[in-house]
């Protein structure tokens, strides 16, 4: 208590207002944590080791933050388990979260210290991949979807259907991706069952195969898909959400996005507090710092990002941008169904599927 | 008795760098695949791999994998038989009847192709068959009405994209054993009142055959084995055993089937090589 009056009487006499405002603001919770460390573990250029983002943290904190990366969720897991005591916040894909808190790799997030806490989509903030045993586990973060792009030239009004892929009226007008779990998950939403493990494989299969008079084009890239549109080779295609808005916003192209009555495919990342982390205060301060919209307007319109948990964030898009306007549409959002993790068993089996399919195809 | 020993020693030690690096580089590796074909999983990370049959199993049981073996072999012949149309005549015309002079530009020009990287060009092509592309273009300029002949996303365009890209292969190694025919042998025949098709037939086809045939090796071999091409190219249609081979590899890390996979494809090259080794023995000896 007698070093932290010490430091925020130096920065006092010291004359520099601005770290007085922001140590007494946060006061409480940063003081003793000035002039230490924050250590970050992410997927590298995932919005956390922006430059102008950990400068202007610790500006305001006086807490610099440290990166160390991770290549797969595997990783990071092993990262937790074999070094404790080393990592303050963590980013973790929500299908991997309650794997994570199970093993005790991380600890509860105390919302209360949270500023931003309320503005975030109760969809995501309160699911239950988060809450395990009643604990809150996770700070939703970031998150997005793949779902119907249209063509707005060729179609008057959104396709409501997910059965528009199978419409005859687009035979060979339609973009998939050539993916395995991407086609399972969808032929499971077009046939009315669990998206990650669906129960009838045959009827995934069956619906699979129908796609072959419909099918113009696989892409596997924004790029890739960009290339195909603007060359007018289909007309309702799958397409990530994030990458919708940039296809229409930045390139002009004649794109709508809509996600089905029956539902699409979404996904989350949570940020988490690892168990014993040295320094959960600064840990709160640095999560409240990201679902902030001061961070996610700077880092989504300079950088690229996917869509914000927190609904004030992406309603301080700049008007006029499409991912405003898709991740704004909560009920929209409440039809997806979650990626959850897959085990090696479904990956293969879903892979065999889709390649029987292709062979299917090209008979 | 002493100098053959040492003739021997001289042989080891000349040719053991040769086997070492071939060992090192291609054995090796090749070994460790095999291995990884008859476990249940990759031993990478803290799994626990078991001994199986399953992988090659997979390919009995499961009928698409026969289907698309059979196709990328089908497509492998398509493209040598392309090449061989393109390139026999090409090096024929090539060592014959081009001045000397103009045969190095023309020579740069087929080896050109091969200075661009070749995603690169197999993405080129995409530009020049897709619907709207370069050659509808070039035809609507000529006759305004006429219908599209974009083949983008369909076999026709992997066979188009797969012989441009080998077509040098055919082209050097033919063009090697054509420019070596003694022209005499030509004259005479034609003194002697050969046609030109007896010619070619009697004279100029038997003499180039063993570039021809090795050729035909250097084409076959490495296409049936393609993957990046048809995925590109192919669109619906681009699924060969290649690319299922390189998705049990990137997309589900399944090291294991892909392996025996890649085994399996092996197998068939050299049962195929094999079966047409009198032919080719008979006639690569000069080579």
């Amino acid at each position: 208590m007698i070093e932290r009056r010490g430091i925020v009487g130096a920065a006092a006499k010291a004359g520099v207002g601005f770290v007085l405002a922001a140590a007494l603001a946060i006061g409480p919770m940063i003081g003793a944590a000035a002039a230490e460390e924050l250590n970050v573990l992410n997927w590298q250029g995932y919005g956390t080791d922006e430059a102008w983002a950990l400068e202007l943290f610790e500006e305001r904190t006086g807490v610099e933050v440290i990166h160390d990366y991770f290549n797969s969720e595997q990783e990071m897991l092993t990262k937790l388990r074999t070094s404790p005591g080393t990592y303050d916040v963590v980013l973790i894909n929500s299908a991997f979260t309650e794997q994570a808190a199970k093993e005790g790799l991380i600890q509860p997030v105390d919302s209360g210290k949270i500023e931003n806490f309320e503005d975030l989509s109760p969809l995501l903030r309160d699911s239950p991949r988060f809450i395990i045993d009643d604990k809150l586990y996770a700070i939703a973060w970031v998150w997005g979807m793949t779902a119907v792009a249209y063509n707005t030239e060729d179609l008057e009004t959104a396709p409501e259907s997910i059965q528009v892929f199978w419409d005859l009226e687009f035979a060979g007008r339609v973009g998939w991706r050539d993916d395995a779990v991407e086609a399972v998950s969808f032929a499971a939403i077009a046939t009315g069952q669990d998206m990650n493990h669906p129960e009838d494989l045959d009827k995934v299969r069956e619906k699979l195969r129908a796609l072959k008079p419909q099918i113009r084009a696989f892409w596997s890239s924004e790029d890739e898909w960009n290339k195909l549109f603007a060359a007018g080779q289909f007309d309702v295609s799958t397409y990530w959400s994030g990458s919708a808005a940039r296809s229409a916003t930045n390139f002009d192209l004649p794109v709508g996005y809509v996600v089905p009555e029956e539902g699409a495919i979404g996904w989350f990342d949570g940020l988490s507090i690892a168990t014993d982390a040295p320094n959960p205060e600064a840990a709160h301060a640095f999560i409240n710092f990201l679902i902030d919209p001061e961070f996610y307007v700077r880092w989504a319109t300079e950088v690229g990002a996917p869509a914000s948990a927190n609904r004030e964030a992406n309603a301080a898009l700049p008007e006029g941008d499409m991912g405003r306007e898709i991740h704004g549409d909560e009920a929209a959002m409440k039809r997806l169904q979650w990626m959850a993790p897959l085990s090696d068993e479904e990956r293969r089996t879903y892979q065999e599927i889709w390649d029987e399919t292709k062979a299917y195809f090209a008979q | 008795m002493r100098i053959e020993q040492r003739r021997r020693f001289a042989i080891l030690g000349l040719t053991a760098p040769t086997y070492l690096w071939l060992a090192l580089t291609i054995f090796l590796p090749l070994s460790v695949m095999l291995y990884f074909s008859f476990l249940t999983v990759a031993p990478i990370g803290n799994r626990e791999p078991a001994l199986t049959f399953a992988q090659y199993g997979a390919f009995l049981d499961k009928e698409f994998y026969r289907f698309l073996t059979w196709r990328s072999v089908m497509m492998g012949v398509h493209v040598t038989l392309g090449c061989v149309l393109i390139g026999y005549p090409a090096a024929l015309i090539l060592a014959h009847h081009v001045p000397n002079r103009w045969r190095e530009a023309l020579f740069l020009l087929i080896v050109l192709p091969f200075w661009s990287n070749a995603l690169v060009r197999i993405f080129s092509w995409t530009m020049v068959l897709r619907e709207n592309g370069l050659i509808d273009r070039g035809l609507q300029a000529i006759f305004p009405d006429a219908p599209s002949v974009g083949i983008l996303f369909t076999y026709p365009a992997i066979i188009v994209g797969l012989v441009h890209s080998y077509l040098p292969y055919m082209i050097l190694t033919c063009y090697i054993s054509l420019q070596a025919i003694d022209r005499s042998l030509i004259e005479a025949a034609r003194s002697l009142g050969a046609s030109n098709l007896a010619i070619f037939r009697r004279v100029l086809l038997p003499l180039s055959l063993p570039g021809l045939l090795a050729g035909m090796v250097l084409v076959f071999v490495p296409v049936i084995g393609s993957f990046m091409e048809p995925r590109i190219l192919g669109g619906l249609e681009g699924v060969t055993l290649g690319t299922v081979i390189e998705d049990q590899f990137t997309a589900v890390f399944n090291w294991p089937l892909g392996a025996a996979l890649s085994f399996i494809l092996l197998a068939i090259v050299l049962t195929i090589l094999a079966a047409a080794y009198p032919l080719l023995r008979r006639n690569l000896q000069p080579f």
